[in-house]
């Protein structure tokens, strides 16, 4: 490797410093080179030694958490698209080894479209940013990346993702002065304005792959529409519990039903592409708590609030929403993927370990009573999340306000 | 039975080359040499010049703002030219070590006190004696100023830090000297107070010692941080000062009051991978070059006077620190690291670190590390949350504080505690950072704003 660093230094870095040909890309190279190789800098006041750990490490754990999900999330997208076409007798009851290689082709081919546009566009806008502003290029958006598409709808145009990623980049993170400065989470950014400018993609309502072309003459069939257990949960509010329609909708989620809460732990429901398999999930919490990168204050926290918020509502049970079991509450929709990897973004989250308590809890609190109070917004954990966002630095402020106050009553 | 207080925020480094076996003496080398950036915020103000000849216990200089605290020579022999850096900032003061018959008969008197002496004999025979300076003072950790009231006096029994000499090593043969120490240290705490002496759980070496208020501490480094005894047995308030010495200088202070002669010898753990491992018995101001001749690889280490965490770089003709009782030899690490290889993806299983992203933290306890210098990684902006409390004990929000200071917003430093903590209580925060912030000298800079601006 010392050679492939010599000709980088020799043949490569004079095109791009002072004088180069190219030295307006400075910072790309930089970022590139920091990337193969990390610098040869050596302390030179404090310590004298330094843990093994910096930003590029961090990041690549959490995104090596997030593999699980996103493996998972590519069968679904598969396993949902058979179920909708019906074809080749694929039936939910069959066990997940059944056609997995068609499943993931299918996934594969929807997701990795995604994720390169994702990446693509917002590296480039990162560098940009980084080239116009001389600083280097920080690591933030290796995780961003990957959790912008894990959070979209399958079907949702590339155009779109593109667009809400560089919206999110630019005004969540850069314009606030880039990574570890922002105030709301990139990825929930990114989603929130593909929601509020998009609402049509964004519903809640066509979440499995479309069908290309139904093998019966090539006939267009335009996607098939498959409500999300959240969509279709939305329906039930403010009609009677007795309703039949509402009977119909509550049956999806007793036992044996298509959102039954097994199906909803294990995954295999419509919904956004990471977000539906608390096993995936939980695989990646395992991860985040265990290397100490994920904080397990916020993501317990989290799920508490949302359990005795879905309790309170259970006890109410005013509608046939509130009556869903706290537990198989908290196992549709985002929850739990918000719980793990957007709650837990330590820049945008609370800061001291009290905070960190108060912040998850509410942010999970809000998230089913956002979702259940106003059915427009199926997504409730987002707009929690994103909204404790911005209150978490006054959280902070009275948590750290109160230790003030206990040094000045001390004298 | 002695208090114990339990620490468990903290972080014990393992590194390799601990140094054990018996202590060697090392005789005086040509020339020693006294550093006033040993001494934080001090300006110094030359009292002799190039050429003159001075006792053990002769003042060199002195503190500009209180001509009362004098810095003193530790051998015989010869003044010469200061060595100056920028802006004529004085960087060392050396002497050239007199032998045969000068050598012999070069004390200065100092006063010599006995039991009976009252605070005032004391801080005046210390004052006198150039034996002021041992001291330090919360807040700030800077020498105190002659005429200030001091609430407690608190001496930490143990150093946790990384391949630290145990206080067995550090005092050995010189208990008494250390029981003299503290009683003369007693008269000058308030009445009816102790001297405050935290130790190790575990260790005996102080069990025999009168006149202390004995609390236990047990855990992980910092937990022998003198700062972290202060926080848990009676916190620094605004206004209030509490002192600090180190055990040898304790014993320093016993001998040197009873004799009346200037003593400061020291016991010094030659440690690393790149050294080979030593205990060491010297006179203060002795170079490192003596210290470490024939037992350090020349090549690509870095020689540090002082501990891994907090030390200083030093080279041969520089002098051990004044409040340091180690050195540490570690590699340079200048190599750039592949990513896949040895850098940021790579498996790591020679990187310790507080977070479990290096299977390091599995391997069993007894396993030590041979650490680089290298950063591992780019300076970036505060990212992570929740890294510097693991390693914080103290109920203080240390990245709030640090962000307080720069900002440089004093009434936020104070309201956060600042008074309570020292760079040295930031030295594994330093350490565990994602992003690689220099808290340390950042700490420093707050505590040196703070105290000019209070005057």
């Amino acid at each position: 490797m010392k050679a492939l660093h010599n000709f980088i230094e020799t043949r490569v870095k004079p095109h791009f410093t002072e004088g180069g040909k190219l030295s307006r890309l400075y910072v790309v190279y930089d970022g590139l080179e920091t990337f193969l190789f990390t610098p040869g800098e050596t302390t030179n006041s404090g310590t004298h030694i330094r843990d093994g750990i910096d930003l590029k490490r961090t990041m690549i754990t959490v995104v090596m958490a997030l593999v699980p999900a996103l493996l998972f999330g590519t069968w679904n997208i598969g396993h949902q698209y058979y179920l909708s076409l019906a074809e080749g007798g694929v039936t939910v009851a069959d066990p997940w080894s059944a056609m997995f290689l068609a499943k993931m082709t299918v996934g594969a081919l929807k997701i990795l479209p995604l994720i390169v546009v994702s990446y693509g566009v917002g590296l480039a806008v990162e560098f940009i940013f980084a080239a116009s502003r001389g600083h280097g290029i920080h690591e933030g958006f290796l995780v961003s990346g990957m959790l912008i598409p894990l959070i979209m709808p399958v079907d949702i145009p590339l155009w779109m993702v593109a667009l809400a990623t560089v919206f999110a980049v630019i005004v969540a993170k850069e314009v606030f002065g880039g990574t570890g400065m922002n105030i709301l989470n990139v990825a929930l950014t990114a989603r929130a304005f593909l929601f509020f400018s998009y609402p049509k993609q964004m519903s809640g309502e066509i979440w499995v792959a479309e069908v290309a072309s139904s093998k019966a003459g090539g006939l267009l069939v335009d996607g098939t529409t498959g409500a999300t257990a959240l969509g279709e949960l939305a329906n039930t509010v403010g009609q009677p519990i007795a309703d039949s329609a509402t009977q119909t909708i509550m049956g999806l989620f007793a036992d044996g039903g298509a959102y039954d809460l097994m199906s909803s732990l294990v995954g295999t429901i419509p919904g956004s592409i990471g977000e539906t398999s608390a096993i995936a999930i939980g695989m990646g919490a395992l991860i985040l708590i265990w290397t100490g990168i994920g904080n397990w204050r916020i993501i317990t926290s989290f799920l508490l609030g949302g359990l005795v918020m879905g309790w309170i509502f259970n006890l109410m049970d005013l509608n046939a929403y509130m009556g869903l079991p706290p537990l198989h509450q908290i196992a549709l929709g985002g929850f739990l993927f918000g719980a793990v990897f957007m709650a837990t973004d330590p820049v945008t989250a609370t800061q001291t370990r009290k905070g960190m308590w108060i912040y998850g809890f509410l942010a999970g609190l809000l998230s089913i009573m956002i979702r259940v109070f106003n059915p427009a917004y199926p997504e409730g954990v987002m707009m929690a999340i994103l909204f404790m966002n911005v209150m978490a630095p006054t959280i902070d402020h009275y948590v750290v306000q109160a230790n003030i106050n206990s040094r000045a009553k001390r004298k | 039975m002695a208090h114990t207080i339990r620490i468990r925020k903290g972080l014990d480094i393992r590194l390799k080359g601990a140094a054990s076996g018996a202590i060697s003496t090392i005789a005086l080398g040509e020339r020693i040499a006294v550093h006033p950036s040993d001494y934080a915020g001090l300006t110094p103000k030359m009292f002799v010049n190039a050429g003159d000849v001075v006792q053990c216990g002769d003042v060199l200089f002195y503190d500009k703002n209180h001509p009362e605290v004098k810095y003193v020579s530790p051998v015989a022999g010869t003044v010469q030219e200061p060595v100056r850096g920028a802006k004529r900032r004085i960087l060392s003061v050396e002497v050239i070590v007199a032998t045969g018959a000068d050598a012999a008969g070069g004390n200065r008197s100092i006063p010599q006190l006995d039991g009976s002496a009252s605070a005032e004999a004391v801080r005046a025979a210390m004052l006198e004696g150039g034996l002021w300076p041992m001291l330090r003072q919360r807040p700030f950790d800077v020498v105190p100023e002659p005429d200030c009231i001091v609430r407690d006096i608190f001496v930490s029994g143990f150093d946790s830090a990384p391949l630290a000499p145990s206080a067995a090593q550090q005092l050995e043969g010189r208990l008494d000297a250390f029981q003299k120490g503290i009683d003369f240290l007693r008269v000058c705490a308030p009445k009816d107070r102790n001297v405050q002496l935290g130790v190790s759980a575990g260790d005996d070496t102080f069990n025999d010692v009168q006149g202390v208020d004995l609390t236990v501490f047990n855990g992980p480094h910092p937990a022998g941080n003198v700062g972290v005894h202060i926080h848990h047995v009676a916190p620094v308030n605004a206004g209030e000062t509490v002192w600090t010495i180190a055990m040898q200088d304790v014993a320093n202070l016993g001998d040197s009051l009873s004799s009346g002669t200037y003593v400061n010898r020291r016991v010094v753990a030659l440690t690393g991978s790149r050294a080979q491992t030593a205990l060491l018995s010297c006179t203060a101001g002795t170079l490192i070059g003596d210290l470490t001749a024939g037992r350090v690889e020349s090549v690509g280490t870095r020689v540090i006077s002082g501990n891994a965490l907090t030390g200083v770089q030093r080279d041969g003709k520089d002098a051990l620190g004044a409040f340091h009782h180690q050195i540490t030899c570690i590699p340079e690490g200048e190599d750039p690291q592949f990513f896949l290889t040895k850098g940021w993806m790579g498996p790591g299983f020679d990187k310790f670190s507080a977070s479990r992203t290096f299977p390091t933290w599995l391997m069993p306890k007894s396993a030590s590390f041979d650490l680089n210098t290298n950063l591992n990684g780019e300076e970036r902006a505060f990212v992570m949350s929740g890294q510097y409390e693991a390693v914080f004990p103290f109920d203080i929000y240390p990245v709030h504080l640090v962000k307080s200071i720069i900002v440089g917003d004093l009434d936020r430093m104070e309201q956060l505690g600042i008074y309570e903590v020292a760079p040295e209580d930031f030295a594994l925060c330093e350490y565990v950072c994602t992003s690689k912030i220099a808290t340390q000298k950042t700490v420093r800079e707050g505590l040196d704003t703070m105290r000019t601006e209070l005057g």
